[in-house]
């Protein structure tokens, strides 16, 4: 598609709804053995936001009781199961961090949105392995009914953390599932990794350079690198913990002689980068967002892009400031203490450049665009709250407080699960071929945004007065900044509500939508919506990504075309012409 | 893992009807292997290898994490990993050595001859391989049973006298409940360290089992939850300012009159200079050389695939990836061995 | 059709001469991969099963503490010879072997920092009956069941 003309019979097909991947083929079996990376993207979605529904009742349910001091609503539960309340508290928790951590934010975005997106972007017909691929969607299922399983079998309490000695002796009879699904979630996590790793390297199209692909895919290669070196730590851990409870090896158990901290080690090992498994993809889907649609060349390309890797291998050197009250020694807490410091660097170049290219930009707040300012600041947020918690004496007064949760939840959930919100209704149009209601969006986000900081924010407040986290009964005083807490997390629950009704709603009577509704330059906006089973017809021509001067509004196409006859004209002139 | 892996990553035909669509169906066709989203076999090949070394990269990391375990408590207790790895037997375990070696030349081998196409030389290759995957698990499997007999493994169990001295001595000494401790399965030890410590006094071996039977007579609680069993069998210095606590306060344990030093005590039980926490290198004795034989059973059944899928004929000078690919798992299963032998069979 | 990000030119320089693959797309050169003689092979199991001998006898020798070291630095060069000659790593992509070391450093670094940790606070907090409690808590309750940690 050279020029305009080239376009032109492409967008016509969708117009005519021809041959696209959700109609190549029809029935349960060929979306159950399909190896196409975008119907296995789309499997995950629906798996992923399933599973985000269930962590989301827990989240309602541990929120629920915290509104007043005492039982508030675990009582007849507690009776119903013939457990202590406080039991029955525990698990909610434990169900709802394992949940959202393994099953819903950890694949949300790599395994969900990046199967769906990676290759359309790269200009690639598929991923490298897709059978594997496909393997790896159903270990993710596995993972899932492994969950359920330990629920049958009586819950887990262990908080998502496993930590022994008490995972290694938790009376719950759902322990072993649990930590088994985390450890085949695992390996889901890892065959995805390598299956883009090798995509990357080895699939990218003539004149797909390293430097010309879109910032999306650094981010995805740089957690691919995690999911590959860090995920395999998880499972020999998780692995020796199943040993550990099923014949007492005696590894982790101080009874033994075994070193409790040194299980510690390894599961921050993982588990630090698989924070970084949550947000690095988080942050590619952010760059797409500021500069697509406020249609300016994103600001220092290569440094965002650097800074994706530099995150990555830090990761892997900081994962001690989660035990600096565990007993790990003075000398290892000084340590990485320090460089957990750094890893404000790479993410403040993020941030900052992130800013610069909203700087004098033509900005649509469109619903993707509002979920990415929301990134924005509340990445900023997060970010800052974790130097208070990487500081050690500051850390020893606020840990296992509510500061961390508050601190976490900006983190985890307002930067990683936004920015994934936000690409689902930037990449919508694409998957589904259809457009969502654009001020419904706007509601939601409002209602998502102000409840998420309602919820979050009066937790800081709680954490730096003393509230320990993971208990359900609390003294009075705190109590109304727990009521506060409990009704944003309502008002952020409607609003995902009002969100899936109007995205379920698009897909029945939603406009067709065009090839490239927001004025992107990456290649999969070249591609009709939805994508043909083989993505390109012909081999993509690829461009600068984020080159925003030769795409203009069409009232014929009613989306954005590149229109290369602009290109000389435009050249010195940075601001787009814009249609709306 | 490895299994998908190979074969995922070995490029098997994927009818793809659409391949003629790309406007490069003169590869495709010439290359029946040739998947419908790669351009060039080189392509395909080069990325099955990338695959497989990052795979390989997670086998490296997931016994790294028993490495570390192994660093961290050889550093912890160096007499330990000095003192039992005397109980395991370096002839044995230089001869398996010696067998991984020498399949890992064979299954190199069979690639060479995968990639000149000679069919009948590579199978012969890699039935030899399978052949020293094979000796090697009989070996090990001699090992493990010996082991296990004499109650050399981990945990609690490592302190409990194999099941054949208890059967001596309550045969000399009439003690009562024989049934229990004759049984000596998993879930009899308690039983058998408790009627054991009641039949012996706080000799050299009683002073092992003591703890043990000062825990489980006086029904102290299990101040972490876990089973008394382990608790019990453990010496006091390894359990922690309250474990000690908890079994000086067992004074009242009954004394027998006898020692099973009198009879046919196991060799390790007997051994008075035997430092604390022995079991600990054999809990990672078991995970790590059982984790490495686990691999070693998925090469002999991936290796097993290649051989079917080499007499169907799948093999030759153009398309010999999956021989190339199980080549590379194989060689790290060989690698791995190469660190575990002198870790743990030749320590001075 | 040319693919530039995936085909670097063949790397023969470092392969001294052997054929490399893709430029051999028929005869009885494969098409892919590379080709290593028999004889390397030979070679580097023989030297292997030497390797083997030495470390075996070195156990018997009493150096020391340098015993693990000399075992682990021969461990280190087998497994340098198995990666490189049979696993073909000498003559592979570079990239192969950046994977490769690159996930062997991170094992290295995990060993290391969880290394620095054990032996800074082994003696005080894990290990059995630490002398400080010991001595205060027969200082304070001499009749306290007390046992001494003597390692
Ligand atoms: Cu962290």
């Amino acid at each position: 598609m050279t020029t305009l003309e080239a376009h032109k019979p492409e967008t016509l097909d969708i117009h005519a709804s021809s041959d696209n991947y959700l109609t190549h083929s029809k029935g349960f079996i060929s979306w159950a053995c399909t190896l196409d990376h975008k119907r296995i993207g789309v499997m995950y979605l629906v798996g992923v936001l399933g599973a985000f529904f269930v962590g989301g009742i827990f989240a309602i349910l541990v929120r629920t009781e915290l509104l007043a001091p005492g039982p508030t609503i675990v009582g007849p539960f507690a009776k119903w199961m013939g457990m202590d309340p406080a039991d029955v508290y525990n698990q909610w928790f434990t169900l709802h961090g394992a949940i959202m951590v393994f099953l819903v934010i950890i694949p949300s975005i790599p395994a969900a949105l990046g199967n769906f997106i990676l290759p359309v972007m790269l200009g690639a017909k598929d991923v490298a392995f897709p059978k594997l691929n496909l393997f790896s969607f159903y270990l993710w299922v596995i993972g899932a009914l492994m969950a359920v399983l330990s629920l049958l079998m009586g819950g887990f309490d262990t908080g998502w953390t496993f930590y022994t000695p008490y995972s290694t002796t938790s009376p719950a009879g759902g322990v072993i599932p649990i930590v088994a699904g985390a450890f085949i979630l695992g390996f889901s996590s890892i065959f995805t990794g390598m299956n883009f790793i090798v995509t990357i390297h080895k699939l990218r199209p003539p004149g797909m350079t390293w430097f010309k692909m879109p910032l999306f895919l650094w981010a995805i290669y740089s957690t691919a690198i995690i999911q590959v070196l860090a995920t395999p730590v998880l499972a020999i851990t998780l692995l020796l913990l199943i040993i550990e409870r099923t014949v007492n090896i005696g590894i982790f158990n101080p009874s033994m002689g075994g070193d409790p901290v040194l299980y510690q080690h390894f599961f921050w090992f993982y588990s630090h980068p698989a924070v970084y498994i949550m947000i690095v993809p988080a942050m590619g889907i952010v760059s797409e967002l500021i500069s697509v649609h406020s249609h300016r060349h994103i600001f220092g390309y290569r440094f965002i892009a650097f800074s994706s890797v530099a995150i990555a291998m830090f990761s892997f050197i900081v994962w001690g400031h989660h035990m600096f009250t565990s007993g790990q020694s003075a000398l290892m807490n000084t340590i990485f203490s320090a460089i957990s410091f750094s890893v404000g660097i790479p993410s403040a170049v993020k941030v900052f450049n992130w800013t610069i290219t909203l700087y004098k930009g033509n900005i649509s707040l469109n619903t993707p665009m509002l979920y990415g300012l929301a990134f924005l600041f509340l990445f900023t947020i997060g970010g800052l709250t974790g130097l208070h918690l990487a500081t050690l004496s500051v850390d020893v007064h606020l840990h296992d407080t509510y500061f961390v949760v508050a601190h976490f939840h900006y983190v985890m959930m307002g930067s990683a699960l936004i920015a994934m919100i936000g690409g689902l209704h930037h990449w919508w149009p694409k998957i589904t071929g259809r457009m969502y209601n654009e001020n419904w969006g706007r509601f939601a986000w409002v209602l998502v945004f102000v409840g998420f900081n309602v919820t979050f924010f009066t937790q800081f407040m709680l954490g730096s007065q003393g509230m320990p986290r993971r208990y359900y009964d609390y003294l009075p005083e705190f109590q109304t900044y727990h009521v506060i807490s409990t009704v944003g997390s309502y008002i952020m629950s409607v609003g995902f509500f009002i969100t899936a009704g109007y995205l379920l709603a698009s897909l029945v009577n939603g406009k067709r939508a065009p090839a490239n509704p927001w004025g992107g330059r990456s290649l999969e906006w070249q591609c009709p919506s939805p994508p043909p089973h083989d993505n390109f017809k012909t081999p993509p021509r690829v461009g600068d990504c984020y080159d925003f001067s030769i795409v203009r509004w069409s009232d014929e196409e009613n989306g954005y075309v590149v229109d290369r006859s602009l290109d000389p004209s435009l050249r010195e002139n940075p601001t787009p012409a814009k249609g709306h | 893992m490895s299994t998908v892996d190979a074969n995922q990553a070995s490029g098997a035909p994927v009818p793809h009807s659409h391949a003629v669509d790309h406007g490069h169906g003169g590869e495709h066709a010439k290359h029946p292997f040739l998947a419908h989203h790669f351009e060039t076999p080189a392509q395909q090949f080069d990325s099955s290898k990338l695959g497989m070394w990052l795979f390989l990269a997670t086998e490296v990391l997931f016994f790294g994490g028993l490495f570390v375990a192994y660093a961290v408590l050889r550093n912890r207790f160096p007499e330990v990993f000095s003192y039992a790895s005397h109980y395991l037997s370096t002839t044995m375990g230089g001869i398996n050595t010696c067998v991984l070696i020498v399949s890992s030349l064979t299954m190199a081998s069979a690639v060479y001859f995968a990639q000149r196409s000679r069919k009948r030389a590579m199978l012969v290759c890699l039935w030899l391989t399978m052949a020293g995957a094979a000796a090697f698990m009989v070996i090990k499997y001699f090992e493990y049973t010996h082991k296990i007999h004499e109650h050399l493994v981990w945990g609690s169990t490592f302190y409990v006298p194999p099941d054949h001295e208890i059967a001596v001595i309550e045969g000399s000494h009439e003690i009562a409940a024989p049934a229990a401790v004759a049984q000596g399965g998993a879930s009899s030890h308690a039983t058998a360290a408790t009627s054991h410590a009641a039949s012996t006094s706080t000799d050299s071996v009683g002073e092992v089992l003591a703890p043990a039977a000062m825990l489980a007579a006086g029904g102290s609680p299990s101040f972490v939850g876990a089973p008394l069993t382990e608790l019990s069998a453990v010496k006091p210095a390894s359990r922690g300012p309250l474990g000690v606590a908890l079994s000086g306060s067992t004074d009242a344990a009954p004394h027998g009159s006898e020692t099973i030093a009198e009879g046919h005590p196991s060799a390790h039980l007997e051994d008075a200079t035997m430092p604390a926490n022995v079991h600990l290198f054999f809990a990672v004795y078991y995970a790590m050389t059982g984790l490495h034989g686990v691999h070693v059973l998925v090469g002999m059944v991936v290796i097993g695939m290649l051989i079917y899928r080499g007499m169907r004929g799948d093999f030759n000078s153009n398309f010999y990836t999956p021989v190339d690919l199980v080549g590379l798992y194989w060689h790290i299963v060989d690698l791995i061995w190469i660190f575990l032998f002198p870790l743990f069979y030749l320590i001075h | 059709m040319s693919h530039e990000p995936h085909s670097p030119p063949p790397i023969e320089a470092a392969a001294g001469g052997h054929a490399h693959a893709a430029v051999h797309p028929a005869g009885d050169q494969p098409l892919v991969g590379h080709l290593v003689p028999m004889t390397t092979l030979v070679v580097t199991a023989c030297a292997l099963l030497v390797l083997t001998c030495i470390t075996v006898a070195v156990r018997y020798m009493d150096i020391g503490e340098f015993n693990i070291y000399i075992a682990l630095g021969i461990a280190v060069i087998k497994a340098s010879l198995v990666a490189l000659f049979f696993m073909h790593l000498r003559w592979d992509r570079p990239f192969n072997m950046i994977v490769f070391f690159g996930c062997v450093l991170f094992v290295v670094l995990m060993m290391g920092f969880c290394l620095m940790d054990t032996s800074q606070y082994r003696h005080e907090q894990i290990n059995g009956n630490p002398p400080l409690v010991a001595e205060t808590l027969l200082q304070n309750a001499p009749n306290a069941p007390v046992g001494r940690f003597d390692q």
